[in-house]
């Protein structure tokens, strides 16, 4: 799989390259500025990129910039996005097109390394992966029209809005599939979201209603 | 004053009551004022009768001028502040007197340029005043309505503004009082400041220090365990990635205390908008500022907005807030609306009582209007000059 990294700092790059090396990922190239990662991303059209969101010259949120305008030019292109804070707003951003293939995750999500390449191979594959704090401070946001949710349904629609996939889910709630797929029903008839049976879809939806937005 | 041109006689008749207190405060009252100051002076060092007596005096001469500030302000819409010099920086605003023993208390009078002034006005209120004010009556009393229906406000007006040259402060004691303000606020952003700094090296030395030294022991205990105990130094090594998540969730913190990261990133409608999103209530946002204010005013301003906003969630319980920002005549002004139970207060330690702390290094203001029962508005003002069109994110989103 080839890989676009777009990280400044020479540590956390080289340490990103070499864990992504060892996990059979191919990274074509580390570029080290928004301009020269937008230029990349155009030239190398990677199967997935791993961008900072901040980058020089102005250090303040380049590498998104880079990242949401790639994705302007070649819809649906995959792109993690690894920041040292998250902010809901920025996962707005990103997932303003309403297509998969985005993940938003804190840099110290990668030192589960298993977690973490899991995680990239999702948004490779269309997914999403979005970090718990950012979960958890939009469910926050919303709770009042999640309280006739019962406790396993938050837990399983807070898992669902990370992106994680029913087996996943049923393996971290120690339940089987068929019970999530059950809850997940409840979820969406609660808050009258319409299924889809595409993972990715559901997950899009499930973000969307906590972003506030309609579905 | 707007009741004037609703309802012109009405007013008149206003003004035509508050004359006769006023007449009764001029000759028959400041006329003897003035005597007993003045006499007041050589016999301060032959008893104490001197003391006691100019003392008196400058008390009655206080309530006096305060009380024609008033009745000038509210019937005839003539403001005059108060120009009464303090040595302390701790007089409250009401206060009439200078702090200190008695005879503190008369050289601080005499050092007041505005005691002379008060003076001054008694002998003035007490023939100028007494004359306006006989007048007024007069051609009431000789039903020369159309010539008193006319002259009042003016006469009435020209004399409270007279009296303002005298009650309000000179130019000099406008700046004497600017300073100090300055010097206060100077003061308490000092304090403020090396507070602040005090707390980031307690963080960083409880918090961080001491976590990066337990993960430094942690992994070099695994690296001699390595090939005796391959279990036990993969437990620590374990513990060790756990507890460097800890130290970046409080770093994480701590410099969101410092500056938000997404406000260096955005600029104040950005940051506004991400508090916005992560609040519990449906906050309606209207933004009008075009362009961006000065970094740490900026900074303030977020701080307070986001005080405020905790604020409504934990006293206010309303349902829905609306937060304006805007930006007018050279002020950033803020105003946040909430639907809750009103009754906020600035109390002394309280999270509103903390903006105004932080805006006050600015020359910004708060204003709480917040009746029992509701709603409240929180308005905060900031002088301060907008740059130039403010960054705009690469995607608008709705």
């Amino acid at each position: 799989m080839r890989v676009v990294l777009g990280e400044d700092h020479a540590l956390l790059r080289d340490g990103l390259m070499r864990l992504l090396t060892a996990h059979e990922f191919d990274v074509v190239e580390a570029a080290d500025t928004g301009l020269t990662l937008l230029r990349a991303l155009r030239t190398h059209r990677p199967d997935v990129a791993v961008v900072d969101v901040r980058l020089p010259p102005t250090f303040t949120d380049e590498g998104l910039r880079a990242a949401i305008e790639a994705r302007h030019e070649i819809p649906g292109l995959p792109v993690l996005v690894l920041s040292q804070y998250v902010e809901p707003l920025y996962a707005r951003e990103l997932m303003a097109d309403g297509s998969g293939g985005v993940g938003y995750l804190l840099k110290d999500r990668v030192s589960q390394v298993g977690e973490f390449v899991d995680a990239l191979r999702r948004v490779a594959g269309g997914g999403t992966a979005m970090d718990p704090h950012v979960v958890s401070t939009l469910i926050g946001g919303q709770h009042s029209r999640l309280e006739s949710l019962t406790a396993r349904e938050h837990e399983v629609l807070t898992l669902m809005a990370e992106g994680r996939t029913n087996s996943a889910i049923a393996s971290a709630l120690f339940i089987t599939e068929k019970a999530v797929g059950k809850h997940i029903a409840n979820v969406f008839h609660k808050l009258h979201l319409s299924e889809s049976p595409d993972d990715n879809r559901r997950v899009l939806a499930v973000l969307a209603y906590l972003d506030g937005r309609p579905g | 004053m707007p009741s004037s041109a609703a309802r012109p006689f009405r007013w008149r008749l206003t003004l035509l009551g508050w004359t006769l207190p006023l007449l009764v405060m001029s000759l028959p009252v400041s006329l003897p004022l003035f005597l007993v100051s003045i006499v007041g002076i050589p016999l301060i060092g032959a008893f104490g009768v001197g003391i006691a007596m100019i003392l008196a005096a400058a008390w009655l001469t206080r309530v006096l001028t305060d009380v024609h500030r008033w009745i000038f302000a509210s019937a005839l819409g003539v403001t005059i502040s108060r120009p009464y010099v303090w040595p302390t920086a701790a007089a409250q605003p009401g206060r009439r007197m200078p702090p200190g023993h008695p005879g503190a208390k008369v050289i601080a009078l005499a050092r007041d340029p505005a005691t002379w002034r008060d003076l001054a006005w008694l002998l003035v209120n007490a023939t100028l005043g007494f004359v306006t004010y006989l007048v007024v009556i007069t051609l009431f009393a000789l039903s020369v309505l159309p010539l008193w229906w006319w002259l009042v406000p003016p006469l009435m007006r020209g004399y409270a503004r007279l009296s303002g040259t005298l009650l309000g402060p000179t130019g000099a004691a406008s700046l004497a009082a600017r300073v100090q303000q300055l010097t206060d606020s100077r003061a308490e952003t000092v304090d403020a400041q090396a507070a602040e700094l005090r707390r980031i090296e307690r963080d960083l030395h409880d918090g961080a220090q001491a976590q990066l030294t337990s993960l430094g022991m942690n992994i070099g205990m695994a690296e001699e365990l390595l090939r005796t105990d391959p279990d036990a130094a993969a437990r620590l090594l374990a513990e060790a990635r756990e507890g460097s998540g800890q130290v970046l969730a409080d770093l994480r913190d701590l410099v969101h205390g410092i500056h938000p990261p997404v406000l260096a990133d955005r600029g104040l409608s950005g940051a506004v908008e991400a508090l916005v999103l992560a609040h519990p209530l449906p906050v309606e946002v209207e933004d009008r500022v075009a362009g961006r204010p000065p970094a740490p005013v900026e900074s303030a301003a977020y701080f307070a907005v986001a005080e405020t906003l905790t604020n409504i969630t934990k006293h206010a319980r309303a349902s829905s807030v609306q937060l304006t920002l805007d930006h007018d005549g050279g002020r950033l002004r803020i105003a946040v609306h909430d639907d809750g139970r009103g009754g906020a207060v600035a109390g002394s330690g309280g999270g509103l009582h903390g903006i105004g702390r932080r805006l006050f290094a600015f020359d910004g203001t708060v204003n709480i209007d917040s009746p029992e029962g509701g709603p409240t508005t929180v308005t905060m003002e900031i002088p301060c000059e907008l740059s130039s069109a403010k960054t705009t994110p690469s995607s608008e989103t709705g």
